[in-house]
């Protein structure tokens, strides 16, 4: 059986009043590739943030690489250096050139060398085909551009574990595509483990090895992924399907 | 007699005398710009903190050098110092402290409202690479505060240029009371001079002034056109 | 004497200075927001040769303090025959500083209002002046509501200025009673507390307005 590296348990979150997470429990193997499926909503957004700790969540465990994780704020600075997530609206800094929008956290938080760190960030930059780019400003790249360079930026920092969140959701239908082999070829060549949430259903059936489908904030399957797409196991997940139009 | 009034600016050491004047002006709005401006930015960051007491604290002394009017806060500290406090300090040194503190609350209102107008993914992405507090204000958010804050910045030192004006209230020997020392010796042989000197210094502090307001007008001009295109 | 002695003895003083300050604030402020309206009308409708004018007003009355405004009104000007009383210097000179600040409000106001709006506008056929007169002017007045607020706030504390021409206002009164008995702390706490209780209400309503608008916004 393979090892897993991720283990959240009985996770419960609330805004205010509103519940929004119910009683969670999945696990991530290493290098696998999950991807999260369900309406607008559902709470994938959420649940993905609680795993880096952008959100607080009231009860329940999250275990990674075998320690439980203590959710105060110090450990989560730990725990984001090896998990590293790309937002939906790409959020590169403004003030910062691409290489130091690259640079900011191998130097400053994991004090890498400088040289070797720029170094390897230009080699990150040539792998997305932005290698003539170090030097620009975000405002000078379009969307997709500035969607690369955030996944480098997470890259840089060497994580085991990589959180997408709706990368490709604001980007132009032509720009998808790049997105999307970039983390194709994370997976397969790298054998980065990750979680993905999309919806680009083609995206996902292709890259998923398991589909976890969540609604109202209930995980309501977790499934194979080449069996989620043919015959998924509950109701909801086939008329989800049935409503998603690929 | 029938002297020119104009003339009364170049007798003798006249002009100098009042460019010495401005250079006093000037200097203590520079300092106090450069002191409150540090510990504006200080208090600034401070007040986006969660702690409620310290932003209570700091949302008084703002309200307090808001409410009272400059000329006031200039008597306050010009009475009250030395006499309850034995703090004796000389008049530019003083009110180059008051405008200091009164530049460091205005300044704590541009730098809170500007950090707190860095959208939240920023905040958010510099978390998701492991920035610490520190390292987030540092690198991500008070850059980015900066850029927006320009503009306030530069109004807030032409607000602060024109109320150095009222030096002359604590007995600063300013460009406006050594105008004031020529108009009245000279009052006899040029009894239009008043016109001339007041008009010179009205000029100085549009010379002054009037270049930065520019400056900041089209800093914010720049910047809108940028987050609109 | 005992402070709190000395303090109610001023106090008939101070109320004069209290409401010659509130009077002055308020003929200044009246003034100011015609002075400021004619201006960003001007500025608005681009009259010709009116507008450059109005705009070099503005520069220099907003890039100029107005103790040297005063001081020009009050010394200056004499000497070329045009004299005025302290009072009347002081109204003409904070309605000349504040024309300029109320004008930059109003304009504001008319420059926040969206260019979709606008658009909307021009789609169904409006005139250049029914743009101005059921849009951007309805618009724009309630969103400059919170700039002429500060503007208020920042004139009443600008009649302090007014001392030095002797008008006995709060400041002027204050002062005077220092120099006469020399009990600074007792006069200063009031002349202090004279001003909160203009300004506070005022910066409290500001608050508010200030939120009302960044809440209304989100509206668009």
């Amino acid at each position: 059986m393979a090892e897993q590296i991720l283990q959240v348990e009985h996770l419960e979150k609330y805004y205010q009043k509103k519940h929004v997470l119910h009683d969670i429990n999945f696990h991530v193997d290493k290098g696998e590739v999950v991807t999260l499926l369900g309406p607008s909503g559902s709470g994938k957004s959420t649940l993905i943030r609680c795993l880096n700790g952008l959100e607080a969540y009231q009860q329940g465990t999250i275990t990674f690489e075998g320690k439980k994780i203590e959710p105060t704020e110090k450990n989560w600075q730990q725990i984001r250096q090896k998990i590293g997530m790309v937002f939906q609206s790409y959020d590169l800094f403004p003030n910062l050139t691409v290489m130091d929008n690259i640079l900011l956290g191998p130097t400053k938080v994991q004090k890498q060398d400088k040289f070797a760190a720029k170094k390897e960030g230009l080699d990150l930059l040539a792998r997305v085909g932005l290698e003539d780019y170090a030097n620009a400003y975000p405002r000078q790249l379009s969307g997709g551009q500035k969607q690369r360079v955030a996944i480098v930026r997470a890259l840089a920092l060497h994580p085991d574990f990589m959180l997408f969140d709706e990368v490709t959701a604001s980007l132009d239908p032509e720009m998808v595509r790049g997105i999307l082999n970039i983390i194709q070829d994370l997976a397969d060549v790298d054998h980065m483990t990750m979680i993905v949430v999309t919806h680009e259903m083609n995206f996902a059936q292709q890259i998923a090895d398991r589909v976890i489908f969540l609604e109202d904030g209930h995980i309501l399957e977790q499934t194979p992924s080449k069996q989620f797409f043919s015959a998924p196991q509950t109701k909801r997940a086939q008329e989800f399907l049935d409503s998603m139009d690929f | 007699m029938d002297h020119s009034g104009i003339s009364v600016l170049f007798e003798g050491t006249n002009f100098q005398r009042l460019l010495g004047g401005l250079w006093v002006t000037v200097r203590i709005a520079a300092v106090a710009l450069i002191i409150g401006l540090i510990l504006g930015v200080i208090l600034g960051v401070l007040r986006t903190f969660k702690n409620r007491p310290l932003r209570i604290i700091l949302r008084l002394y703002l309200e307090f050098f808001r409410v009272v009017p400059t000329v006031v806060l200039l008597f306050l500290f010009y009475y009250i110092l030395p006499r309850e406090m034995n703090f004796n300090l000389p008049g530019d040194q003083l009110a180059t402290l008051v405008f200091a503190l009164w530049v460091a609350a205005e300044m704590s209102d541009i730098v809170r409202g500007a950090l707190i107008s860095v959208p939240q993914h920023q905040k958010e992405s510099g978390k998701a690479i492991g920035l610490n507090r520190y390292q987030l204000y540092r690198y991500v958010l008070i850059p980015q505060a900066i850029s927006l804050e320009i503009p306030a910045t530069i109004n807030l030192a032409t607000r602060v240029i024109k109320t150095t004006s009222l030096l002359l209230l604590i007995s600063v020997m300013d460009v406006i009371n050594i105008g004031q020392q020529i108009i009245e010796a000279n009052n006899h042989t040029h009894p239009t001079g008043v016109f001339w000197v007041y008009g010179l210094i009205f000029l100085f502090y549009f010379l002054i002034d009037y270049p930065l307001s520019w400056w900041a007008k089209r800093l914010e001009k720049k910047r809108l056109e940028r987050a609109n295109g | 004497m005992s402070s709190w002695a000395i303090i109610q003895q001023s106090l008939p003083m101070f109320t004069k200075g209290f409401e010659l300050t509130l009077w002055l604030s308020f003929i200044g402020i009246i003034g100011s927001i015609i002075v400021g309206l004619i201006v960003s009308l001007l500025q608005y409708f681009k009259v010709p040769v009116l507008h450059q004018i109005a705009s070099v007003y503005v520069e220099i009355s907003r890039n100029t303090p107005l103790l040297i405004q005063l001081f020009f009104l009050y010394y200056a000007f004499p000497v070329i025959g045009i004299k005025f009383g302290a009072e009347l210097c002081g109204i003409i000179g904070l309605v000349f500083l504040g024309g300029s600040y109320m004008a930059e409000g109003f304009t504001g106001g008319f420059n926040g209002v969206s260019k979709g709006q606008l658009e909307s506008g021009k789609a169904i056929g409006l005139s250049r002046w029914q743009l101005a007169r059921y849009i951007v002017f309805p618009q724009g007045f309630s969103l400059s509501v919170p700039a002429m607020a500060a503007n208020v706030i920042f004139l009443i504390k600008e009649t302090s200025i007014f001392t030095v021409i002797a008008i006995p206002e709060l400041t002027n009164t204050a002062l005077d009673l220092i120099g006469l008995y020399y009990r600074s702390n007792e006069y200063l706490f009031v002349l202090v507390i004279g001003y909160a209780i203009i300004l506070i209400p005022l910066s409290i309503i500001l608050t508010l307005l200030e939120k009302r608008v960044r809440y209304g916004s989100f509206g668009n």
